[in-house]
């Protein structure tokens, strides 16, 4: 838009030589927008201010004014064509975890997930979550999951003497096991491309809430290890996972949620 | 009791009915004041929305109980004192929408 601003402000001038020159050079680097690149996005809407069925609604953009991601196309959408679309983001750059949405039948980042070639795309709600209006959807239950696992550090010896509050230290090697679980950041992408957490929401803690679990357990500064596999080691609360692995697959961070459920069964006895 | 009651209730209706008797049980724990608020505020909104939603809208009355389940969540912490609303003019939202 800024462009554009700056564009039509300099075509009043457009008599004189010099910025005829100017304004060929600035073109010079950007595509020529010749055809424009029409694509049609399908997306879930429903409001609860105006209760009505929920439907796809399409929107037809111009990709060639658009930035490459499913994220930069909402944003278009909202800006341009309807302000009354809602959905969650922050970061635009993959560490938020904010905007997780289905994008043609895939769990994913829409900041993350660049928009395709075919000429429609669908982004609806993640799949099994109640709605709370368009693409925003209730995470409560995610969150409390999560927050049964107690996802702190826990411990029963007393600090050593004049190292109150301190930090506790830590080799390279001990550290390096919690690689592949620290980068996790709860967009929920994975419990929701469960379908063993798709039938019992409730009951199964989740992918997503498991691999913390796992963290925990891992960690060589957490001392209550015992404890915490006790408290998982249930029949739906951690044996619900069949290995499906659907939350590797949807992982946006390239995580293996399904390992470290694996490994916390084989660390129960 | 079944011959004053001419209608069984069905389970929507049992789960409406569950929380608007959480909200009134949560409000006796307040102060005075505020319990009279608070029940006049929820009798209100639960009052509205019998008379505004379709009884076979069950998406949007399940939706309505989720949201009043963690309203009555919210409430029922020590720490709350009264609830608040406040009143949009659908006709604000309408000419936001349209502009």
């Amino acid at each position: 838009m800024a462009t554009s601003l700056v564009r039509r402000s300099l075509s009043k001038l457009h008599n004189s030589p010099a910025t005829k020159l100017f304004i060929s050079r600035s073109h010079a680097s950007e595509p020529q927008p010749s055809t424009p690149n029409l694509k049609t996005f399908q997306i879930y809407r429903w409001n609860p201010d105006n209760p009505q069925k929920p439907e796809l609604k399409n929107y037809q953009i111009n990709l060639n004014d658009c930035g490459p991601m499913v994220l930069d196309a909402l944003i278009k959408i909202k800006n341009e064509i309807d302000p009354t679309l809602t959905f969650r983001r922050s970061c635009r750059e993959g560490i938020c975890g904010s905007c997780a949405m289905n994008i043609d039948g895939c769990n994913g980042l829409a900041c993350l997930t660049k928009i395709g070639e075919q000429n429609e795309t669908m982004i609806t709600p993640l799949p099994h979550m109640f709605v709370i209006k368009d693409l925003v959807v209730d995470m409560t239950n995610f969150y409390n999951q999560y927050k049964s696992i107690e996802p702190w550090l826990k411990r029963k010896s007393p600090a050593p003497e004049g190292w109150e509050g301190k930090e506790i230290f830590q080799s390279k090697k001990d550290r390096a096991k919690l690689d592949g679980m620290y980068e996790c950041i709860l967009c929920s992408c994975c419990s929701t491309s469960c379908p063993s957490y798709w039938w019992n929401p409730e009951s199964y803690l989740g992918p997503a809430a498991l691999l913390h679990a796992n963290r925990w357990i891992m960690d060589s500064r957490d001392e209550y290890t015992k404890e915490r596999l006790d408290a998982v080691n249930d029949e739906f609360k951690l044996y619900r996972c069949h290995t499906i692995l659907n939350c590797a697959r949807a992982c946006p961070k390239g995580l293996n949620p399904g390992k470290q459920i694996q490994n916390i069964k084989s660390l129960q006895t | 009791m079944g011959a004053s009651r001419p209608q069984k209730l069905s389970g929507i209706q049992k789960q409406v009915l569950s929380l608007y008797r959480g909200f009134l049980r949560t409000a006796r724990a307040k102060t005075l004041e505020n319990r009279a608020h608070i029940e006049s505020l929820v009798s209100a909104e639960f009052r509205k929305n019998s008379e505004l939603i379709d009884r076979k809208n069950f998406l949007h009355i399940e939706y309505l109980l989720r949201r009043g389940k963690k309203q009555l969540d919210q409430l029922k912490t020590v720490d709350s004192v009264r609830l608040s609303s406040t009143n949009v003019e659908l006709s604000d939202t309408k000419q936001q929408s349209s502009g």
